[in-house]
């Protein structure tokens, strides 16, 4: 390691800033905008010069906004959890068992991962219509965890590699089945990893808005980044971006308490101690 | 408690390799059994097989009476000790050893009362509330012994539980082992690949190569009547010296100089109908300063010069090497893969090398030469063909008896190891962290 001299601290210094800069300000403006009022919105200033929080009172009464914000929550959740129970099975299995075509099933596992999700959105809005799915909450659920999967079989399979073999067999011998073995030594060391997997799965959710525009028609179904889509201004050709704005906001919120909440699991190396270290 | 049966059990992985071939061995109850062999000899997949972590792809496995090849581990009452300790690192010592009891529904009472007195056995009691990241090497060996005998199985299996300790503690560790399995006496299989540990632990040392079972028997049964060239080379520390030799007008010539044959093996030599070649061993305590041996003993061997290339002296003994000039080193590809095994056997050095060990009175100085002695009643003379020791007697028979399951190595009166008078058990060092 090279001496960190003033000069090279200062040199760090400014380039974490730049790269913070240019991933903030976007945010920042986001945030400046939903506090405008819709008459200042052109107003180039950073700092609205008449704050509002008409924006986000206007969304957060708005059953156009709240509903959408809570089948966001729920497809999310019930897609992740879904997901990431499938995954850490499957990758468990590619980890840890020799079978026939296990190299067949990892590449179609990277295949579907992919595969450019624009062009499945024909087909599967041609399917969900004619199994009667379009426009409900498994409609979405569905192909998000087939989406999920591949990502999460990908990252668990290389967190469950990493285990000791031998914790298993100890976990065998001391009595345990096959599965209990799974669920009470393997699974909590592979939390780290299965929490990497739920956040990036849960945030893919989230985020879509390509499945979520094409396979839904009312807000019955519709999540919230599509439901943005929908807002409409105080009159037909006023473009509603303040309210869309504040709406980017509300939805961003519960990644960044997500994030920070697990952020410190992600890290942590669970497996120190299980073997000699 | 129970006696464990193993009846020509062989494994093939998919591979095809054969790991371990037609394995017969019967370990009565409370005896501690130690498998041991060079790596990759099948020592640890027989004990896999024994757990049932690994398949036995044909053979009988019975543990106390019963077939258990199919059986899962968990229903073999058996516990196990792994070369990593295999200790659950998200749970405290504790858990860690009440984990076996947890999962058959024993009584929380029970479990803590259990767990507290294997703590207590094993100096572990004010670490039970740590997570093994927090414990030393040492620490963490007692708390995977103390997930094994919490559970009181039917038998202890040990891979290599030593291993990963260094050399003092190791030794301190090996006789705690040793006293714990008198004290539970416990059945246990104990693999290893180091013959001291092998020698000293064990009531029955089973020594492998190549999956196959070469020879069982007590520490001195190996180490006095060694049945073949590959037993001889790979127990004693230091090894066994070898040395071609030939059988020619009723003597046996080698490098040092000419034995008479004894009628024993002229016998042998005869029914085996060997080549005149031979190789000749012989451990280094049987080379002395022919000037500190007795006249009673000095007919009974042969005399000779050396000179002595390198002297270490330990203190209690001096340990000689010297080469002998002529063409004295062998080839035999047993020896070969203890040398391979033993780290030597890409520089090629120690091949031609004989050591002695001489009493520590000896005046024998470096770089000179010196006259040794060499005891005659104690040649190892093996066929280099097949490697068996001709030196013996009635070879086959003893081979055939050894392992037999049926005739689990006769309970020869020497059989008893010194340790047998076991040394009080309840007194033990607590230092041993």
């Amino acid at each position: 390691m090279a001496v960190i001299t003033p000069q090279r601290r200062i040199g760090w210094l400014s380039a974490n800033f730049v790269v913070i800069a240019l991933a903030l300000i976007p945010v920042l403006w986001l945030v400046s905008l939903s506090l405008k009022t819709p008459t200042a919105i052109l107003d180039p200033s950073f700092i609205p010069s008449q704050w509002t929080w008409g924006n986000y009172s206007g969304i957060l009464t708005s059953s156009q906004f709240l509903r959408p914000l809570l089948n966001s929550i729920g497809i999310g959740l019930i897609s992740t959890i879904i997901a990431v129970g499938l995954a850490s099975m499957a990758a468990y299995a590619i980890a840890r068992l020799q079978f026939p075509g296990k190299g067949v099933l990892i590449g179609m596992a990277l295949l579907i991962a992919m595969f450019p999700l624009i062009a499945l959105v024909t087909p599967l809005f041609t399917i969900e219509r004619a199994l009667g799915l379009f426009n409900t909450w498994p409609g979405l659920i569905i192909p998000y965890i087939a989406f999920g999967l591949p990502l999460g079989i990908y990252i668990l399979s290389a967190f469950f590699r990493e285990i000791p073999w031998e914790l298993e067999k100890a976990a065998k011998v001391d009595g345990a089945t096959p599965f209990q073995a799974f669920i009470r030594v393997i699974a909590p060391l592979a939390a780290p990893g299965m929490v990497t997997t739920a956040i990036l799965v849960f945030l893919a959710c989230w985020n879509d808005f390509i499945l979520a525009i094409s396979f839904t028609s009312t807000i019955a179904s519709r999540t919230a980044p599509a439901a943005m889509e929908y807002f409409s201004g105080g009159s037909v050709f006023t473009v509603p971006t303040g309210p869309i704005s504040a709406a980017a906001v509300v939805i961003t919120i519960p990644i960044i308490i997500f994030v920070l909440f697990f952020q410190r699991r992600i890290v942590a190396g669970l497996t120190s101690g299980a073997v000699k270290g | 408690m129970a006696e464990i049966v193993l009846e020509h059990i062989t494994k093939r992985f998919p591979d095809g390799s054969l790991a371990v071939n037609d394995f017969n061995l019967d370990i009565r109850d409370g005896e501690f059994v130690i498998l041991v062999g060079p790596s990759g000899c099948g020592k640890s997949t027989t004990l896999n097989m024994i757990a049932g972590l690994e398949d036995i792809t044909s053979g009988e496995l019975l543990i106390a009476g019963q077939v258990v090849n199919s059986k899962s581990p968990k229903d073999r009452d058996i516990a196990m000790v792994f070369q990593s300790y295999a200790l659950y690192p998200h749970m405290t010592v504790r858990d860690n050893m009440g984990f076996a009891l947890k999962l058959a529904k024993t009584p929380k009472d029970v479990i803590n009362q259990k767990v507290e007195e294997a703590a207590r056995i094993l100096d572990l009691t004010q670490y039970l509330d740590r997570k093994p990241a927090n414990l030393s090497g040492g620490q963490r060996q007692r708390v995977a012994m103390g997930r094994a005998i919490v559970r009181d199985p039917a038998a202890f299996l040990m891979d290599e539980p030593l291993s990963n300790l260094d050399a003092k503690l190791r030794v301190q560790t090996r006789t705690e082992i040793s006293r714990l399995q008198r004290r539970l006496g416990t059945t246990t299989v104990y693999v290893t690949h180091d013959q001291v540990e092998a020698l000293t632990l064990g009531d029955r040392v089973v020594v492998m190569r190549s999956g196959l079972l070469q020879q069982v028997g007590s520490p001195k049964q190996l180490y006095d009547t060694p049945e073949n060239l590959f037993v001889a080379g790979f127990i004693g520390s230091p090894a066994m010296n070898f040395l071609s030799g030939t059988i020619e007008d009723n003597k046996l010539r080698t490098s040092l100089g000419d034995f008479p044959l004894t009628d024993q093996l002229r016998r042998e030599l005869s029914a085996a109908n060997v080549e005149r070649q031979v190789i000749v061993g012989v451990r280094p305590e049987n080379f002395e300063d022919a000037a500190l041996v007795g006249t009673d003993n000095r007919p009974h061997g042969i005399t000779f010069k050396a000179n002595i290339d390198v002297l270490e002296s330990i203190g209690s003994d001096v340990f000689v090497y010297f080469t002998l000039g002529r063409d004295s080193g062998v080839n035999s590809a047993e020896l070969e893969e203890l040398a391979e095994d033993a780290g030597r056997g890409a520089t090629g050095g120690g091949g031609d090398t004989i050591v002695a060990r001489l009493d520590a009175a000896t005046r024998i100085r470096e770089g000179s030469e010196a006259d040794l002695w060499v005891d005659g009643r104690a040649l190892h003379v093996f066929d280099p063909a097949s490697g068996r020791n001709l030196s013996l007697g009635n070879a086959e028979e003893r081979a055939a008896t050894s392992t037999a399951p049926a005739t689990p190595a006769a309970p020869a009166p020497e059989e008893v190891a010194p340790e047998e008078a076991a040394p009080d058990t309840s007194t033990r060092t607590d230092n041993i962290t």
